[in-house]
């Protein structure tokens, strides 16, 4: 069978991403992959947790005197929507309606490269009060946290985006739907983690 | 090839009954959403608010591992059908990783 062959929302199959052995062993592995990111994540959280309110300036830079909730506030929700608009792309995608699952997709990568910027503003705050990557164990266990988390957020929106534009004339295909489901999935848990970094870190850090 | 499927083409009565079935998956998905606000902003209420942190701490981690649970299950898709290998690779993440953040913490605040 050919990898392009174009299909109806009649033909169209019931699970795409997993009609075909190649998305079956996607899905799998990918999975796999979420498993071992989720031990990744946790040693990180760790070592946050250790090292948290530590380090020679201690006394200056605290969690409760440093992070302010509302701008945290906001980065949760909008996160938080965007996990929601991907879960439409994905409803969209099943019913083989390609332009709709672009629009959703798109709407994705504008919330997501909101949340990037709010956090680069964050960031870059901090760096301006004296609070930067070398500057206390807690300050650096708190980058390498949030950042890393950051960084899973901007490979993201570059899966989306590459995925989006290269596929725009091709249409929904056996060769491409399990591409974009995975991409969701990778979406949905970077909001798994952010939900304990909001938890463990801000609303945890405020309280003190 | 890696990529070959059957094709069946539905019949219009068991093209509608799915495409209903999807739009009712939908409203199940946009109850989460909902749900996950409302956590959510319990969470950052309850802070604000100036609770003692005693009582705080337990509950906005019950409320973030639910919220979890509502991402994973639903969003995810853990629920569903044929989900059993993957859900059985990710519950022994997270376990390795509940593991590694106990070890790490106790290693260091005993």
């Amino acid at each position: 069978m050919d990898l392009n062959k174009r299909y109806t929302a009649q033909s169209w199959p019931d699970h795409p991403e997993t009609a075909t052995l190649e998305g079956k062993n996607k899905f799998v592995g990918f999975w796999l992959l979420l498993a071992a990111e989720s031990v990744t994540f946790a040693s990180l959280f760790a070592t946050y947790l250790a090292l948290k309110d530590r380090g020679p300036e201690a006394s200056e830079f605290t969690a409760s005197g440093l992070f302010e909730l509302p701008l945290v506030f906001a980065m949760t929700m909008i996160l938080l929507t965007s996990s929601l608009t991907s879960v439409y792309a994905m409803h969209h995608m099943k019913n083989h309606n390609f332009k709709a699952m672009q629009a959703w997709l798109g709407i994705t990568v504008f919330l997501g490269l909101t949340f990037l910027g709010l956090e680069i503003y964050e960031f870059n705050h901090y760096v301006h009060l004296g609070f930067g990557y070398t500057t206390s164990a807690f300050s650096a266990a708190f980058f390498t946290l949030v950042g890393t988390h950051g960084a899973h957020v901007l490979f993201g929106l570059s899966w989306f985006i590459a995925l989006m534009v290269r596929n725009s004339k091709r249409g929904l295909n056996m060769y491409n739907a399990p591409k974009f489901y995975l991409a969701a999935l990778y979406w949905h848990f970077i909001d798994v983690v952010w939900v304990f970094i909001f938890t463990v870190v801000y609303l945890m850090g405020v309280i003190g | 090839m890696a990529h070959d499927t059957p094709e069946k083409i539905r019949s219009h009565a068991e093209h509608e009954f799915l495409k209903k079935k999807r739009n009712t998956e939908m409203r199940h998905q946009l109850t989460s959403f909902a749900i996950m606000i409302f956590l959510t902003l319990i969470a950052f209420t309850m802070v604000a608010a100036g609770f003692s942190a005693y009582l705080i701490v337990p509950i906005i981690l019950l409320l973030a591992a639910v919220q979890v649970v509502l991402q994973l299950y639903h969003f995810m898709h853990l629920s569903n059908k044929g989900h059993g290998t993957v859900a059985f690779f990710m519950f022994s993440g997270m376990f390795v990783a509940f593991i590694t953040i106990l070890a790490l913490v106790t290693i260091v605040w005993w």
